[in-house]
């Protein structure tokens, strides 16, 4: 049991200087000073050891497991006051929670926010790799519900440690090869399991398995926070991370055989929309800032008007 | 315990220690790379980037370990003051600071387990510049093709990253400037 | 035409302000204080301040009165607030032997040195609604016994005495901290039982309940349960010496299990523990029957692969807030994986209707072929 101090009466242990409160009682980017350094090391030992899933002690978040709470200490312990921040959800910069998250950081760490990609020095995200080419100097963080890739192969972490320390990813290709068995292919569609450095098999989070190829030789560094599994890890930028697969049965990122219906990109990843109630569908780009920047570049699609301002 | 020992910290913790920490997270991604930080102001011989890391990184859950080269009693007093660290033989230190020489053999620190290979070392090797030492050649993740860089002991580095994916890692200090090295680096003297 | 989805931000806000109305209710009823849920909803004060870690019945109270009385909701607001705080030091173990005891039942003994203390408890009240509290009304003080002061000793250590219980030897190794460090398996039994007396009410009651109906069956006898207040102090190193710092109501529970022994050792009984904030005697009671199926390996018992003897799966998932914002993040949006799925599932009906189509194609041509060879 420790002594608990409401913060307004607290006194500052170890010499440090008062917080600066951005918000309320909270400090700044709201995790305290302790769980940012725990964090930091976690994260050091991240990148020392790419695809490694170093344990942390995981905080309770003021949103729920699930939400992105490993996404959001990530991001809360690399963020600087300089920093242009940008979420997405399902590619979207408008969706509730990236709304909800963004929000969190603007307030409780007055950063600036964006929702253009080239902009944005540290990028928060779940389940998508924007379209655009990441740079060096930016920071791609995304939220980890399940990071052990072989987690559904053996449910039990004292196992999958194990198998991850003897390097024994046996498993993973006979769950794999038992698809190609059953449905003529691998039947994995997202969170396609990769293989980083020629070492760890790594979880790359619930991406489409569209998105895999993004993951190598990119130029940011990318850090996955999972918060309830209590885990973090990392791809330094210019990291090598091969889609695990067979030689008949070659990995294939695949996508909507379709082009955007609002900006007629054909090399994007799709969402599916059903617009009426006869079942009418058309696609477009699950990148927002990607599809109006393209709009903007004067680029049309099937539905789409030119210079088209969205309400 | 002298007065000078409370001096030196960030002056304004929580951003102070954010910038230091994109530096240190940019240098550990991208082996070789030379980051320059401020806001410490460490007693001697400690340098301002070692200082800066020590702010940033360490507290009572690290225990540390002092070369002769940086045993001294002004730099236990700062950091004990500043972090609450304890200070620990080399086998049990999360973080070494001191010169090359005296943190020499690696051997004597965790390279972490099979198991759980981030339970190694990191070492904050204080050197008089960057540019000393033996010319390398680096290669491996963080680094595009390869970078050119000089490290004090090839042969040692080289033995440590054979050891990946355990192995220590390493944050080369000098005056206000630093560069890590992590495990997953591989070297070739030239 | 078709229209992006915007105004999450505004949808946000305008459920956030419709959740305050909500909250509030008929304006035409008072509204409730905390100090009303302090007072007259404990036991949920109680639960909040156990599972939420957090000894504070004013936040506890602030908490439920903000969830509407969702009390994994409230245990919430109580985690993440407790997360933030700074941390000045670890208290001293606290002395059980020390309580003031309000409450101190035995079912193992008819009468121990103490005497048995029933308290304030539902234990032999008739389950029936009491319809005056329907309209408010006073109480009629209960009648007052002089208290004994001085030391309670723990009826189990009268077995111990004897030899015939397991002894546990004094231990002042610093327990890990589970709120502070990454869980760890194997996970030694402090850290169980940290998991344990946070874990989620319902959840560890399943667990206890399932050892009772012979999923890993332990024998349980409740040794001794006990409530009351205890004294915490902490060690002021610049000072020299502990200072005391208030008191926390806490609810023991000692059980006293079927035996361990050997060719060697005769057998002796065992223990199972749980020690809860609060007064939460359905919750320590079955922190104590788990602890005990937990210790199947230490003991020498046979894993019987009962739920509560796994540990990797009780320590797992007994937690409510990891376990509610998992389960309840499904609601967010996935259509990303979705449409991925959708284009395999899709292409995999094509190949399946294209091989279908061949291969009845290619029967229909071999029984042409047949059939013309036949004629």
């Amino acid at each position: 049991m420790s002594a608990q101090t409401h913060p307004a009466s607290g006194q500052i242990a170890q010499g440090q200087i008062a917080p600066i409160h951005t918000d309320q009682a909270y400090n700044f980017a709201y995790l305290d000073e302790e769980t940012k350094r725990m964090i930091r090391r976690a994260l050091l030992k991240g990148l020392a050891v790419p695809g490694y899933q170093v344990p942390f002690a995981s905080r309770e978040m003021p949103m729920p497991y699930g939400w992105g709470t490993g996404g959001v200490q990530v991001t809360a312990a690399c963020l600087t006051p300089d920093d242009v921040l940008k979420v997405i959800d399902q590619g979207a910069d408008d969706t509730t929670n990236a709304v909800s998250i963004r929000k969190f950081f603007q307030r409780t760490a007055g950063v600036a926010t964006t929702e253009q990609t080239t902009v944005a020095t540290v990028i928060q995200t779940r389940h998508r790799i924007p379209e655009t080419d990441l740079s060096e100097g930016q920071i791609l963080v995304y939220q980890v519900p399940i990071p052990e890739p072989l987690r559904f192969l053996e449910p039990r972490e004292t196992e999958t440690r194990k198998m991850h320390s003897l390097e024994e990813y046996g498993l993973m290709h006979v769950r794999l090869y038992e698809d190609i068995a059953r449905h003529g292919q691998i039947a994995t569609s997202y969170a396609y399991p990769v293989k980083v450095e020629g070492r760890y098999v790594m979880d790359p989070s619930p991406i489409p398995k569209f998105d895999n190829p993004k993951l190598s030789q990119n130029a940011a560094i990318q850090l996955f926070g999972a918060g309830r599994e209590q885990r973090i890890y990392a791809l330094p930028p210019y990291t090598d991370v091969v889609s695990l697969d067979f030689e008949d049965h070659p990995f294939q990122a695949s996508k909507a055989d379709h082009a955007c219906d609002l900006c007629g990109s054909n090399t994007a990843y799709l969402d599916e929309v059903i617009i009426d109630d006869a079942g009418g569908r058309m696609f477009v780009c699950s990148d927002t800032d990607y599809c109006s920047t393209r709009r903007a570049q004067g680029h049309v699609g099937r539905l789409g008007t030119a210079q088209e301002h969205v309400a | 315990m002298q007065s000078a020992a409370l001096q030196g910290g960030f002056a304004h913790a929580p951003i102070d220690a954010a910038h230091a920490f994109r530096a240190a997270l940019q240098a550990m991604a991208r082996p070789g790379l030379v980051q320059r930080v401020t806001g410490a102001q460490p007693p001697a011989p400690l340098s301002v980037a070692a200082g800066v890391l020590v702010l940033t990184l360490m507290d009572r859950s690290t225990p540390v370990f002092l070369a002769p080269s940086h045993d001294v009693a002004m730099v236990r007093d700062w950091l004990t003051f500043h972090t609450g660290a304890p200070l620990v033989a080399a086998d049990r230190a999360v973080f070494a600071i001191g010169d090359w020489l005296g943190l020499s053999p690696l051997g004597q620190f965790a390279i972490g387990t099979p198991e759980y290979p981030d339970r190694s070392a990191t070492l904050i090797v204080e050197q008089p510049g960057l540019e000393r030492g033996m010319a390398v050649r680096l290669r491996g993740p963080g680094i595009r093709d390869h970078v050119q860089t000089t490290l004090p002991d090839v042969p040692a580095l080289q033995a440590n990253a054979a050891l990946f994916p355990l192995g220590c890692d390493f944050f080369f200090t000098a005056g206000a400037d630093l560069m890590a090295l992590p495990r997953s680096t591989k070297l070739e003297a030239c | 035409m078709y229209v992006a989805v915007k105004g999450g931000e505004r949808a946000i806000d305008a459920a956030h302000a419709w959740l305050a109305e909500e909250r509030r209710g008929d304006l035409s009823v008072d509204e409730l204080s905390t100090r009303q849920i302090e007072e007259q909803l404990t036991l949920a004060v109680n639960r909040v301040m156990a599972e939420g870690s957090l000894y504070d019945r004013e936040l506890a109270a602030l908490a439920i009165k903000q969830s509407r009385g969702d009390l994994i909701e409230a245990i919430f607001l109580i985690r993440a607030y407790r997360t933030t705080l700074p941390r000045f030091g670890s208290s001293r173990p606290v002395d059980t032997g020390e309580m003031a005891c309000i409450r101190r039942i035995s079912a193992t003994f008819k009468d121990a040195p103490g005497g048995q203390v029933l308290g304030p408890t539902f234990d032999y009240t008739h389950r029936l609604l009491d319809f005056k509290l329907l309209a408010e009304g006073d109480v009629a003080p209960a009648p007052v016994a002089q208290a004994t002061p001085g030391p309670v000793p723990h009826i189990t250590e009268f077995l111990n005495k004897d030899g015939l219980i397991e002894d546990q030897p004094h231990d002042d190794t610093q327990p890990n901290d589970l709120t502070r460090e990454p869980l760890e398996l194997p996970a030694d039994r402090a850290l169980r039982l940290q998991a344990l007396t946070r874990g989620d009410e319902g959840f560890v009651l399943g667990m206890a309940y399932s050892t009772q109906r012979g999923y890993g069956r332990t024998h349980a006898f409740v040794g001794e349960l006990r409530i009351g207040l205890c004294p915490v102090s902490l060690d002021i190193p610049e000072l020299g010496f502990a200072i005391e710092l208030g008191e926390v109501e806490l609810t023991e529970c000692e059980t006293v299990n079927q035996f361990k022994g050997s060719k060697t050792e005769p057998p002796q009984f065992t223990r199972g523990y749980g020690l809860v904030f609060g007064q939460s005697e359905r919750k320590a009671i079955s922190m104590s029957l788990v602890d005990r199926a937990l210790r199947w390996r230490e003991l020498g018992e046979d894993n019987v692969g009962a739920p509560a003897q796994d540990a990797e799966f009780v320590l797992y998932h007994c937690d409510n807030i990891q376990a509610t914002g998992f389960l309840e993040h499904i609601k967010l949006p996935h259509y990303v994986d979705f449409q991925a799925e959708l284009e395999l599932i899709r292409r995999l009906r094509a190949e399946a209707t294209a091989n279908a189509t061949a291969n009845a194609t290619a029967t229909a041509l071999a029984s042409t072929d047949m059939n013309e060879a036949a004629e």
